[in-house]
């Protein structure tokens, strides 16, 4: 189309491809935060071995829950590519039961890892014990703050949906949700390697 | 009045010994701001100006007037912080011997780091952001960015960030942690009171506006250039924007992540900084560093990029080795995130690795002396004309360089075992910034004005301006450059060496002299306000440009452009011209533009709200705040009906008025 155009003015009406440029711009958005888990892996990284007389990973570290965990948060990253095949085919009520099964999968990541988070306090294990600790609890509590912000999202997500259905800016939101909640899925994989796996063979 | 455990559940640890009423100085100068400000609020109510500073200005999404507010900003943080600048150089002056001089060394820790907070975040950034966000759509023939919605609340962060720093003057106090708030100074148990935790929310929130603002600009260049313009046909103001912004995005998190630990070791008890149980307070200063140093480029590059058009533009040329201009500011964003270490070579990280920070930051001069001989090439055999910007180019050129060669001499490291943390070191970075950044920004207000504004501004006030600011900068920095030499440190209120004081009597000099620049300025502003008639530039293009935004009108309509440009070749504007481009009279459509939100106001208001309440531990405060906060911005994304159509007539209005205002000046 531009490219034929050797006069100095578009005079016809302008055909926007909107989406596209939200699309890029929460991409850039989702890098910046990878920025932020990239200082808390690197603070993490340097006080990794600071356990100043506290305890240590392998005296800590539950694999087994985390293992579960993992597998719940990554199946929910399938159920919310569930959703957007729905979406795509535009049937709205796949799309939110999908939506709702991922809501409920997050949401029980977020408890077992509360569960973990308190009984490590009740063990003694806390954020204040020492820079290890500290780096750990900050890093994953960091993350599963994200996971909670996206199940907010997702509540919301739910509710326009039933008051305005597929509409494009809500397609487009949904997008953007995926991005969102593939690319927490994508953070707690370099968690559960680096924090719980390393942590406990070293 | 209250028991005690009541008013601690109302008001936190704010206490009426918060106020300063015993400070002289502090509170002669919140009666002097509360009188200016209460001055201010009078006369908007008076002339029943609120309804219009709302509607137009404070809930606005064009770009031009975000742009415009940004600058103000800027530069009423600028007259707060040299203030502090001129009590600084004040105190060196006199505090020699027995002489203690008037600011005590709690006071004065406090000048410095404020002076340096508010110079850099709330000075230095608003200005390059408004300079970007009103020109760099104009350059590339967008109608607004590509958030516009974002930018409004971007802005608003920005100011609830600086408005935070301005009530620590009268609130508590501020950071004594110099203008990085450094470790362990500002760990808990050396800094209880709320200095540290002022300087955290402050910066946290304006922080916050600063990413998402280049976030936006990065997607706008990326995704709103007019047909035609490739990459390599972007005017290059906009190529050194994007850069700069690419790379405040790959900092601005690290700062985030930093502030964040550190309001954890202040807030919760955990010991990321901390001086036991494992803490390492050397991990802050390389996280705040990994940010700080590449800083300096995201305000130079932009600045970078004024000079070149303005070289250009003034001589009448096109840009000499626009494409090496291009690949060196690319090579710079790369180079300036793998120098940060060079801050602190004394941490004691070895000699290899000291060499790699050394070699990597001489490297650094390479791309940037390259700019350099561009820019003269770029003037030899061109038709210079001398006007006001063009001044403030030689100006650069030649302050500049001295600043990069004293900054490869830093670089050194055995060099700078000897001049870590002296004044030498302190002479360098204001050297490069004021030599480079402000500089640039004053050339860049000079140029593009007449742009925002429709007229020019004075040349008289602005020579007095130039002069006033470029001797004061020598003045005032050449002594510090010697003493600094000798050994002197930084973040001192009193010598003991009497042999001293003759130089630091000539820096407040040049301080004096750099006022005189100052106010200057803003009679500048003021003058050419009242000789708007005849300062008035009715074409749009009043120093014969050669890129898009001087194609439009001035001040530009609300669209900027009624028919998008169709781009041929670089320096489009003057290709236009040069091939006789006609304006089109006719044929208007309707166009399509986001409506106004008071969002970004209300959203920003609770974040300093928020910030206030875990200043001071009102824990109710920040708890209704942080609740508000979610539940507004939720509420807003319920909002569909975010633009409008400009009707075709109202377009043909505008057009046709511009029509006849160009035929009657030819």
């Amino acid at each position: 189309m531009a490219a034929e155009n050797t006069g100095f003015y578009v005079l016809e009406e302008e055909h926007h491809e909107t989406g596209s440029a939200t699309l890029l711009g929460f991409w850039i958005y989702l890098m910046s935060d990878a920025l932020i888990f990239a200082t808390l892996f690197a603070t993490f990284g340097v006080l990794r071995t600071s356990f100043a007389g506290g305890p240590s990973p392998r005296e800590i570290f539950e694999l087994p829950l985390v293992a579960l965990n993992t597998g719940i948060l990554l199946v929910s990253s399938i159920t919310y590519g569930f959703a957007m095949i729905a979406m795509q085919d535009g049937k709205l009520g796949g799309t939110r039961a999908w939506l709702a099964i991922t809501g409920l999968l997050g949401a029980a990541f977020v408890g077992v890892e509360l569960y973990e988070f308190a009984s490590l306090i009740h063990e003694g294990a806390t954020p204040q014990t020492s820079a290890f600790l500290s780096a750990f609890f900050t890093l994953v509590a960091t993350h599963g703050l994200h996971v909670t912000f996206g199940i907010i999202w997702l509540v919301v997500m739910l509710v326009q949906l039933q008051q305005r259905g597929l509409h494009a800016e809500n397609r487009r939101r949904l997008m953007c949700l995926s991005m969102f909640w593939h690319f927490l899925d994508v953070v707690w994989i370099g968690v559960f390697t680096f924090v719980y796996l390393l942590g406990v063979v070293a | 009045m209250f028991d005690e455990p009541v008013a601690k559940a109302i008001f936190g640890r704010l206490t009426l010994e918060s106020f300063p009423i015993h400070e002289p100085i502090l509170l002669v100068t919140f009666i002097v701001v509360a009188l200016l400000g209460l001055g201010l609020v009078g006369a908007v109510t008076k002339f029943r100006l609120w309804g219009w500073l709302w509607r137009e200005w404070f809930t606005s999404v064009d770009h031009k007037k975000i742009g415009i507010m940004y600058m103000i900003l800027g530069i009423v943080m600028l007259l707060r912080g040299f203030s502090d600048a001129l009590m600084m150089r004040a105190q060196q002056a006199i505090a020699f011997g027995a002489n203690e001089g008037y600011l005590n060394a709690h006071h004065y820790d406090q000048i410095f780091s404020a002076h340096g907070t508010i110079m850099i975040f709330f000075v230095a950034i608003p200005l390059i952001v408004g300079l970007v966000n009103y020109v760099m759509p104009l350059q590339i023939g967008a109608r607004d960015v590509a958030f516009p919605f974002l930018n409004n609340l971007s802005f608003w962060l920005t100011v609830a960030g600086a408005l935070l720093v301005m009530i620590s003057l009268f609130v508590g106090e501020f950071s004594r942690g110099g203008w990085l708030n450094y470790v362990p100074v500002t760990n808990l148990q050396n800094s209880p009171d709320t200095g540290p935790d002022y300087y955290l929310w402050a910066l946290q929130i304006a922080g916050v506006g600063t990413t998402l603002s280049a976030i936006n600009m990065v997607t706008t260049i990326i995704k709103m250039r007019a047909p035609g313009m490739g990459m390599m046909k972007m005017p290059i103001f906009c190529w050194t924007a994007l850069c700069s912004n690419v790379l405040a995005i790959a900092i601005f998190p690290v700062l985030t992540g930093a502030f964040a630990l550190l309001l954890l070791d202040r807030y919760v008890g955990t010991n990321f900084f901390t001086n036991d149980l494992g803490g390492n307070p050397m991990m802050y200063w390389n996280l705040v560093w990994i940010w700080g140093h590449p800083e300096v480029y995201v305000l130079v590059l932009p600045v970078f990029g004024i000079y070149s058009e303005i070289t250009s533009t003034f001589t009448g040329k096109r840009l000499f080795g626009y494409s090496s201009m291009v690949y060196a500011t690319v090579v710079i964003t790369i180079l300036s995130y793998l120098v940060w270490l060079h801050h602190f070579f004394t941490m004691g990280s070895g000699a290899s690795v000291n060499s790699f920070f050394g070699i990597a930051t001489m490297v650094i001069s390479i791309p940037t002396g390259a700019k350099i001989f561009n820019w003269l090439f770029t003037m030899y055999r061109g038709q210079i004309r001398f006007e006001l910007p063009m001044m403030w180019v030689v100006a650069f050129m030649l302050t500049f360089v001295v600043g990069g060669m004293t900054g490869v001499l830093l670089a050194v490291p055995p060099a700078d075992f000897v001049l870590h943390n002296s004044l030498f070191l302190v002479a360098h970075f204001h050297n490069v910034i004021i030599g480079g950044v402000v500089f640039g920004l004053f050339a860049g207000m000079d140029y593009w004005f007449p742009k925002a504004f429709g007229f020019r501004l004075d040349p008289f006030w602005g020579k007095v301006t130039f002069w006033g600011w470029v001797i004061g900068y020598w003045v005032a920095w050449t002594p510090i450059y010697i003493v600094g030499l000798m050994g002197t440190t930084r973040r001192v209120n009193h010598f003991d060496d009497p042999s001293l004081q003759i130089w630091f009597v000539i820096a407040a000099l040049g301080a004096l002299i750099i006022l005189i620049g100052i106010l200057a300025f803003v009679i500048q502003i003021a003058v050419s306000i009242i000789n708007r008639e005849k300062l008035r530039d009715t074409t749009g293009d009043p120093w014969n440009g050669r890129t898009l935004e001087w194609s439009t009108s001035s001040p530009p309509p609300p669209y900027n452009f009624a028919f998008t440009p169709q781009i041929h070749d670089l320096d489009a504007w003057y290709d236009m011209k040069d091939r006789g481009a006609g304006r089109p009279t006719s044929g208007f459509i309707p166009i399509h533009m986001p409506r106004n939100t008071g969002a970004g106001v209300i959203l920003s208001g609770l974040a300093m709200a928020l910030g206030f309440g875990m200043i001071w531990y009102m824990w109710w405060l920040a708890a209704l705040s942080a609740f508000a906060l979610l539940g507004y911005a939720i509420f807003h994304t319920f909002n569909y009906n975010r633009d409008y159509h400009i009707p075709a007539g109202e377009i043909a209005a505008q057009e046709d008025a511009r029509t006849q205002l160009l035929a009657a000046g030819a």
